[in-house]
C-alpha cells in the first residue's frame, strides 16, 4: 500500500506557506494536497511538480485534492496549466479526489478539466497511469 | 449573524479567508453543505477580481434586509478601475486578460440574486445573495 502519512515535510513552516509534499512512488509522483491552498501555494506546486518530473524521469503525476473546498476558475485554469506542462515534460497527470459538492460546483460554472485524468481515488489514480502510460509505449512502437 | 463581517481583501491569502468565513456564516445560518459550496466558489471568484483588478478591497457579509426572508448577502467592494463595459464582462469566456471568462457569470449562476455596480475609473460593487430554501 501507499504511504502518504509521513511526507517528510514539516506540516507548517511559515504561517501562510503550505507547502504540497511530492512523493515518489515507482515512476510517478504523488502530490497530496494537505489543506486549502491559496494561488501562490498552486502556482509553486506547478514549478515544483515540472522540476521533480525532470529529476526523477517521472511518467505520470497524481495530485490528491481531497481536501480542497472549492475549485473555482482559477483553480481549474492553474491544474489544466500543471497538467499541460508536465505533458510537455513527458508526464501524464491525473486529479483524484474531487470532492461531490465540489464537482457539482463546478459542473454549474461549467468548469472542465479537459485533457487531464481524473479518478476517484489514489488507488484508482494509480490503475490510470499504469493504463495511460502502457498506451504510451504501445503508441511508440 | 446580527450585523455585518467584513474581510479585508489584500493579497491571494485574504481569499481564502473571505472563503471560510463566508462558509462558516452560511453553515450558521443553515445552509446546506452544497449551498455552503456554491457560496464559497462565488466568493472565490469576486475576491479574486478584487485581487486581479482592483488591488485591494473588501468582501462584506450581511444578513439581507428583505423582511422575513432569510439568507446571506456578500458584497465585493473595490475602488479599483472599475468595469468599462459591464455587459461585456458580465459574458461568460469573455476575460480582459488571460482568465477563462468564467468569474462573473460563474458567481451571478451560483448565486440567486446578482447585481453589478461599476463604472470606469470609479470601482466596482458586486451584491450577490442566497436565500434559504429550507426555512421553516
Ligand atoms: N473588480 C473588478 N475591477 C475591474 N475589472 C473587473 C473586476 N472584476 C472583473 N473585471 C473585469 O471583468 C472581466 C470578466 O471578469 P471574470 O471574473 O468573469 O473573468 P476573468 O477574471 O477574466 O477570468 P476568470 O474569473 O475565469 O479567471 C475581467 O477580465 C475584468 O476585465
Ligand atoms: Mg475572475
Amino acid at each position: 500500500m501507499l504511504d502518504v502519512s509521513n511526507p517528510g515535510v514539516p506540516a507548517d513552516c511559515e504561517p501562510f506557506t503550505m507547502h504540497v509534499p511530492i512523493l515518489k512512488q515507482r515512476d510517478y509522483l504523488i502530490a497530496s494536497i494537505q489543506s486549502v491552498l491559496s494561488d501562490e501555494d498552486l502556482l509553486q506546486l506547478r514549478d515544483d511538480l515540472s522540476e521533480r518530473v525532470g529529476q526523477y524521469r517521472s511518467r505520470g503525476v497524481i495530485i490528491d485534492v481531497t481536501v480542497l473546498d472549492v475549485i473555482d476558475s482559477f483553480a481549474t485554469r492553474t491544474l489544466r496549466t500543471i497538467a499541460h506542462m508536465l505533458k510537455l515534460r513527458g508526464a501524464d497527470t491525473v486529479i483524484v479526489g474531487i470532492q461531490p459538492d465540489v464537482a457539482f460546483t463546478m459542473v454549474q460554472l461549467g468548469l472542465t478539466l479537459e485533457g487531464i485524468g481524473t479518478a476517484l481515488d489514489l488507488e484508482e489514480g494509480l490503475e490510470y497511469l499504469d493504463r495511460q502510460t502502457r498506451r504510451n509505449v504501445h503508441n511508440v512502437k | 449573524m446580527l450585523s455585518e463581517t467584513r474581510v479585508p481583501i489584500a493579497s491571494a491569502f485574504d481569499i481564502v479567508t473571505a472563503r471560510q468565513q463566508g462558509r462558516s456564516l452560511a453553515k450558521e445560518l443553515g445552509f446546506e453543505n452544497a449551498e455552503m459550496t456554491l457560496i464559497a466558489a462565488a466568493i472565490s471568484e469576486v475576491s479574486r477580481n478584487i485581487v486581479e483588478y482592483a488591488g485591494h478591497g473588501v468582501i462584506i457579509f450581511q444578513p439581507p434586509n428583505n423582511g422575513a426572508r432569510r439568507g446571506l448577502s456578500v458584497i465585493a467592494q473595490d475602488k479599483g478601475p472599475g468595469i468599462p463595459d459591464i455587459a461585456k464582462a458580465m459574458q461568460y469566456g469573455y476575460s480582459s486578460r488571460r482568465g477563462l471568462g468564467v468569474g462573473l457569470p460563474g458567481a451571478k449562476l451560483l448565486m440567486d440574486d446578482f447585481d453589478i455596480v461599476s463604472k470606469a475609473g470609479d470601482g466596482t460593487t458586486v451584491t450577490m445573495k442566497k436565500w434559504l430554501h429550507n426555512a421553516k
